[in-house]
């Protein structure tokens, strides 16, 4: 059962539209519909396998989908307009909707050959073609914001865990997309090491104008910074609402289960 | 003779050998890279040729490639009407590096698979495109994994050289052969012989080493690792 | 002529159709020296693996260095050595007994490395266990780490049985009739070397098919953990 969330009257930056996806004979997501507004801050919980991980891949253009319509920013995403017929989008169309989007990964994928300034700088240069003087001074003022701007001429493997995804943070935001999806940031972390990444994800929460999708299994973190939380199991949104709402009164059995589940194993 | 009298021919023959070296590693490089890379393309006539380049020429002797470049293909030539005579050079040269390009195709092949598929999407996320993804992320963390295999063929390619002696070329083991041919004396010319070889050899693989390091830098002492 | 065949130059179909069974004949060859040079192989590469593995670092060091040598030196220049040098010194072997030495030694080194390989590949753990249940090591060596290391070593001795094959066209250069050795007598006298040397091309090709899938056969029937013992 789908609560329509409150949305705003201008339209959502994301929406999907009745979305199958398959692997095989397994259906991850089945008839899903879900949207996401501008500078909303959502997180989606739920147990693995319920497609969470699966719906940041396919905004990624990581996946593909089987039915359904997804719109991003007000245009198909796997699709493309050619006259007034809606077709498969072509390897252009997907490359230019890419550009809405930035990913920061579980296992942070920072590319091991090179330095962590060259991690930040190489896409916008060789993607939206920047110089390598306006890319370094963007690389800059990100590795400020994380708080990495010290080690910017390390190489990925003398950096901890947390650093390294704070870079993997700082490489997504260079490319200036306007939504960013977070797939388990923390969850391959050291415990003593997550805090620092929630507390960039916060103050990217806080101060930026970035619609955030995060899947994650930070309760606590979820319930500070979202402005919705979205519960997903077998491929559905079982239940959605305000983080006030859903984590201390939740309405359906299914989603009390995962919580107090959750919070048992703390 | 003396045994020192033998070295100035077995020099000259050895410079020979050198170059052959050279030049059919280069072409073997870029065989192994055309072919390593095209057996995974998305191009399906590619993916053809490169199958059937890499068995063809790993299937069959290096010798009797050799001999066909050099013997056969001239009568194919009469056939065509075209004169496909290849001076013994350029029969060498193409033999070892084809051959050796086959061997060294799979060792492409099989690092370029070895890049973990997260690289790809990391690639993917920033929007890349796939022959940036492939130049930029997947060959530089490819590479320094061939290059321990690539040691190993670059020494058996030198080893190779030596059958082109029996087209006629004039390398360090045609020298041997002319100079025992002269003198009967087998014991040293054959033990100069290995010597040089031995020696070429260890050298080669001195500097592949140094290769492999040089290419390795960002690696440091482990594999990279993170979390 | 030859081997008492005849061959036909009507037209190159029918040159090659006859030739065929002649070529046949330098393939018995090939095999019978590709066979025992393995073999010979097989055992230089054990004792070399056994010397390199020695306590005793006045056996251990020359057997690197014997390995290194050979491993780094053209089969054609060992071939030579072996059948120029040896009959000076009073030793007369046949033709293709030489070329037969001359690719085990050759091969020797690479195979002691296989053997190497195979038993390290075994886990360290195996050989504590056996101390613990108080195995000789002896009785370890043979019951325990050898039948886990088969696995591994053999799809690999098949794949350097493999590669013996297709250096066995080297002895030809002292006269040994293998099918390269046939082919280039046959092209001596016919003129024609596009036909046997292209026959022997695909000849070895479907050799090198057969022999990959028995070995992949091979590799898929033997148990990964070890041949089993009773």
């Amino acid at each position: 059962m789908n609560e329509q969330a409150s949305v705003p009257d201008t339209d959502p930056i994301i929406r999907f539209d009745k979305v199958v996806k398959r692997f095989g004979e397994t259906t991850i997501l089945d008839q899903l519909d879900f949207s996401v507004a501008r500078n909303e801050i959502v997180t989606i919980i739920g147990p693995s396998g319920s497609g969470k991980s699966t719906v940041l891949r396919i905004l990624m253009t990581l996946e593909t989908i089987q039915e359904g319509l997804i719109h991003v920013a007000g245009e198909p995403l796997w699709h493309e307009l050619q006259g007034d017929r809606l077709v498969p989008a072509s390897v252009e169309h997907l490359r230019k909707m890419r550009k809405h989007m930035g990913m920061v990964f579980q296992q942070f994928n920072l590319f091991p050959h090179m330095t962590v300034r060259r991690n930040i700088t190489e896409a916008p240069m060789r993607v939206l073609g920047l110089s390598r003087a306006e890319a370094e001074a963007l690389a800059e003022e990100y590795l400020q914001l994380v708080g990495m701007m010290e080690h910017a001429d390390k190489f990925p493997r003398q950096l901890s865990g947390g650093q390294q995804q704070r870079v993997a943070i700082a490489r997504a935001l260079a490319m200036r997309p306007k939504i960013m999806l977070f797939d388990e940031p923390t969850s391959a972390l050291d415990p003593e090491l997550v805090g620092e990444v929630l507390s960039v994800i916060r103050n990217l929460a806080d101060q930026h104008d970035l619609t955030m999708l995060l899947v994650t299994h930070e309760m606590q973190f979820a319930r500070q910074i979202s402005d919705r939380v979205c519960f997903f199991d077998k491929g559905v949104i079982v239940e959605e609402g305000p983080p006030e709402q859903l984590f201390t009164a939740p309405a359906e059995a299914r989603t009390q289960a995962f919580l107090k589940d959750i919070l048992a194993r703390g | 003779m003396h045994w020192i009298d033998y070295l100035p021919p077995l020099l000259q023959g050895a410079r020979i050998t050198i170059e052959l070296t050279i030049y059919s590693t280069l072409l073997g490089a870029l065989a192994a890279f055309t072919f390593g890379l095209g057996r995974g393309a998305d191009c399906v006539p590619l993916r053809w040729i490169s199958v059937a380049f890499i068995e063809v020429f790993r299937g069959t002797s290096l010798l009797v490639q050799l001999f066909w470049l050099y013997f056969a293909l001239p009568v194919l030539g009469q056939w065509v009407g075209l004169d496909l005579r290849l001076p013994p050079m350029v029969a060498g040269v193409l033999a070892l590096g084809l051959n050796i390009g086959a061997y060294g195709a799979e060792v492409v092949r099989g690092a370029v698979a070895a890049v973990p598929r997260s690289q790809h999407e990391a690639a993917l996320a920033l929007d890349f495109t796939p022959r940036q993804t492939l130049w930029r992320i997947t060959l530089p963390q490819a590479i320094p994994e061939m290059m321990p295999s690539f040691g190993n063929l670059a020494v058996q390619n030198l080893k190779d050289t030596a059958l082109v002696s029996l087209i006629s070329l004039g390398d360090l083991a045609f020298r041997a052969e002319q100079i025992r041919n002269f003198t009967q004396d087998s014991t040293t010319v054959y033990t100069l012989l290995l010597l040089m070889y031995f020696g070429m050899a260890l050298v080669l693989t001195a500097l592949m080493r140094l290769l492999e390091r040089l290419v390795g830098r960002w690696r440091g002492a482990n594999a990279p690792q993170g979390g | 002529m030859l081997f008492g065949i005849e061959w036909d130059t009507s037209s190159n179909w029918a040159f090659a159709w006859s030739i065929l069974p002649i070529l046949v004949r330098g393939l018995w060859v090939t095999l019978q020296a590709a066979a025992v040079g393995f073999l010979l192989a097989a055992l230089l590469g054990l004792i070399l693996a056994a010397m390199k593995g020695a306590r005793l670092r006045l056996i251990r060091w020359p057997a690197k260095l014997i390995s290194e040598f050979l491993r780094d030196t053209p089969l054609l220049a060992q071939l030579f050595f072996l059948y120029y040098v040896l009959p000076d010194y009073g030793i007369v072997l046949h033709a293709f007994m030489t070329g037969a030495l001359a690719l085990g030694l050759q091969y020797s080194a690479y195979m002691s490395e296989v053997y190497r390989a195979g038993i390290e590949a075994v886990p360290r753990g195996q050989g504590d266990a056996a101390r613990a249940l108080d195995l000789t090591p002896a009785r370890t060596f043979i019951d325990v780490v050898i039948p886990q290391a088969v696995p591994r070593i053999i799809p690999a001795l098949g794949n350097y049985l493999v590669s013996i094959t297709k250096d066995v066209p080297i002895l030809s250069v002292v006269s040994i009739l293998d099918m390269l050795g046939v082919a280039k007598i046959i092209g001596d006298r016919s003129f024609n070397y596009l036909v046997p040397l292209t026959l022997v091309g695909v000849l070895y090709l479907l050799l090198t098919l057969v022999s990959a899938a028995l070995i992949r056969m091979l590799d898929r029937r033997l148990p990964k953990q070890g041949v089993p013992l009773r």
